[in-house]
């Protein structure tokens, strides 16, 4: 299997050098990171494909890696889960030598290490997003590629191109837990709506100093936009 | 236990080596094109439910080859454990194989630790396996199983991937099964239902997909054991061969008949030493 470097996740099968003998099942999908004070709201859609068929409409992409930090996942869904099981390990036993809670940055840069070192063979999109008591709450994104950075409001994944617009100009610094879920809700639901590779019900964790709250909004519960 | 290596100790891993004469041969000029041969897949429709007391398993039971039906009674659900089964689709040889090597390390882990394995340690292994070895191994599989935590329902993809649901279908007739599995499949069923829904989602398949076909096999596990019923249905056009195809003795006529007495001569008794010997 030949995969070239600069492919895009939703155009890859229109790629002439990429060959595959068989699909891969991805998770192209919307997935979404939000800072607020105290903590993060994480989200993302639930909808696995493998080709034109979805595999599973009802996916869980907010993995736990320790008690505080999830991360979201996007691109391949064997490379994801396989580089969320291996860094789950490293953090686990990071924090028990040190016999204290991991900061989302260890997380982050766990991932990051991975992603980079085997980008050649990975395709995977990740969005790292926690409460630690030294920094509080903390988003950040570790792309295609290998990069990390730390933003205050992080979009991933195929949908994520259609919401960029509604994120720049909808986002304020000093939002609340309840404006964050709101916002991500609305903006993963425009994703959904727009991007044929997301899709399904919206899943949703507010992670902070308590613990994580997880909810799912169902597809009849959706916020409703007119779409003309 | 001594193994012989009569020629060279096997290579482990996956052997490349004709990877760019396959490319040379398949892109060659116009008239010198190869075809490669396509693997052989066989069709199948497998699928599963989770039921108030365990998990249901169903497959159909054909193996074709190409356009011939190779095996009309094969057995796609596969032992792993006393209380886990494994459904594969995709290569068979892969499927069998895969499976065999994971019952054996769940036995293994048994043996060793004194505990029952549990689902989800069959499904991170599967994972790990198929993972490393980049979906070159062709498995579709669905485990389903029921142990100390409850009945679970996996399915593991060839490249690794894994997702757990309480209802599910594979293989080449999964989206006919599929259909009436969406339809009426509900939460906390009773075992009759359960049966029927496994058993006709199956037989969907079988319809509506070249590659599935012949009878229906079900395998219900709960805590209290495995039912595993080979056949559940079994197809309306089961053929009966009209004759045998045994030659009646004499049809060969014989020419001529030689008896050699063996006499024996002298009798030995050696004690080998085998390397497992103490």
């Amino acid at each position: 299997m030949f995969i070239s470097h600069n492919f895009e996740m939703d155009s890859f099968s229109q790629n002439p050098e990429f060959t595959i003998h068989s699909f891969f099942t991805f998770l192209d999908t919307s997935i979404m990171a939000v800072e607020f004070e105290g903590g993060v709201v994480i989200g993302a859609d639930s909808r696995t494909t493998t080709g034109a068929y979805i595999a599973n409409r009802v996916t869980d992409k907010l993995t736990p890696i320790h008690e505080r930090i999830f991360c979201c996942r996007s691109g391949s869904a064997a490379d994801t889960q396989a580089i969320a099981d291996a860094v789950t390990y490293q953090l686990g036993f990071h924090s028990i030598e040190l016999d204290e809670a991991p900061l989302v940055q260890t997380a982050a840069s766990l991932f990051r290490d991975m992603c980079y070192r085997y980008r050649e063979e990975l395709m995977a999109g990740i969005i790292v997003a926690g409460w630690d008591p030294r920094r509080g709450g903390q988003v950040y994104t570790v792309p295609v590629g290998g990069m990390m950075t730390r933003q205050p409001v992080s979009v991933g994944g195929s949908g994520s191109s259609y919401i960029y617009g509604y994120v720049d100009s909808n986002y304020r610094a000093g939002m609340s837990k309840e404006e964050c879920l709101k916002f991500t809700a609305e903006a993963l639901t425009l994703a959904m709506e727009r991007d044929g590779s997301s899709g399904g019900v919206v899943r949703l964790a507010v992670i902070s100093e308590q613990g994580v709250e997880r909810q799912v909004i169902l597809g009849n519960q959706l916020p409703k936009f007119s779409t003309v | 236990m001594a193994l012989s290596n009569v020629l060279e100790p096997a290579v482990s891993g996956f052997n490349f080596e004709n990877s760019t004469r396959n490319i040379v041969l398949e892109n060659g000029s116009e008239e010198g094109k190869i075809k490669a041969p396509k693997p052989m897949k066989t069709g199948t429709t497998i699928a599963g439910v989770v039921y108030k007391d365990g998990v249901v398993l169903g497959a159909d039971t054909r193996a074709t080859s190409e356009e011939v039906v190779a095996d009309k009674m094969c057995a796609k659900i596969h032992y792993i454990a006393p209380n886990i089964y494994c459904c594969g689709a995709g290569t068979a040889a892969d499927t069998e194989k895969t499976t065999d090597m994971l019952s054996s390390n769940l036995t293994i882990f048994s043996m060793n630790s004194g505990r029952n394995p549990r689902v989800v340690m069959a499904v991170n292994i599967l994972q790990d396996m198929l993972f490393r070895y980049r979906g070159m191994i062709g498995a579709h599989l669905i485990l389903g199983g029921v142990d100390c935590t409850g009945s679970h329902l996996y399915t593991v993809g060839p490249y690794g991937s894994m997702d757990k649901v309480p209802y599910l279908a594979m293989g080449s007739g999964k989206l006919p099964a599929l259909g009436i599995l969406e339809d009426r499949f509900k939460g906390n069923m009773d075992l009759e239902e359960a049966k029927a829904l496994v058993s006709d989602a199956i037989h969907a398949g079988i319809m509506s997909d070249l590659g599935s076909g012949n009878n229906i096999d079900l395998c219900v596990i709960t805590k209290e054991g495995v039912d595993y019923i080979r056949p559940h249905r079994e197809s309306l056009y089961n053929y009966k061969r009209q004759a045998k195809y045994k030659y009646k003795p004499g049809t060969t006529p014989v020419l001529t008949k030689t008896v050699n007495q063996l006499e024996l001569v002298h009798e030995t008794v050696q004690m080998m030493e085998t390397a497992g010997s103490s």
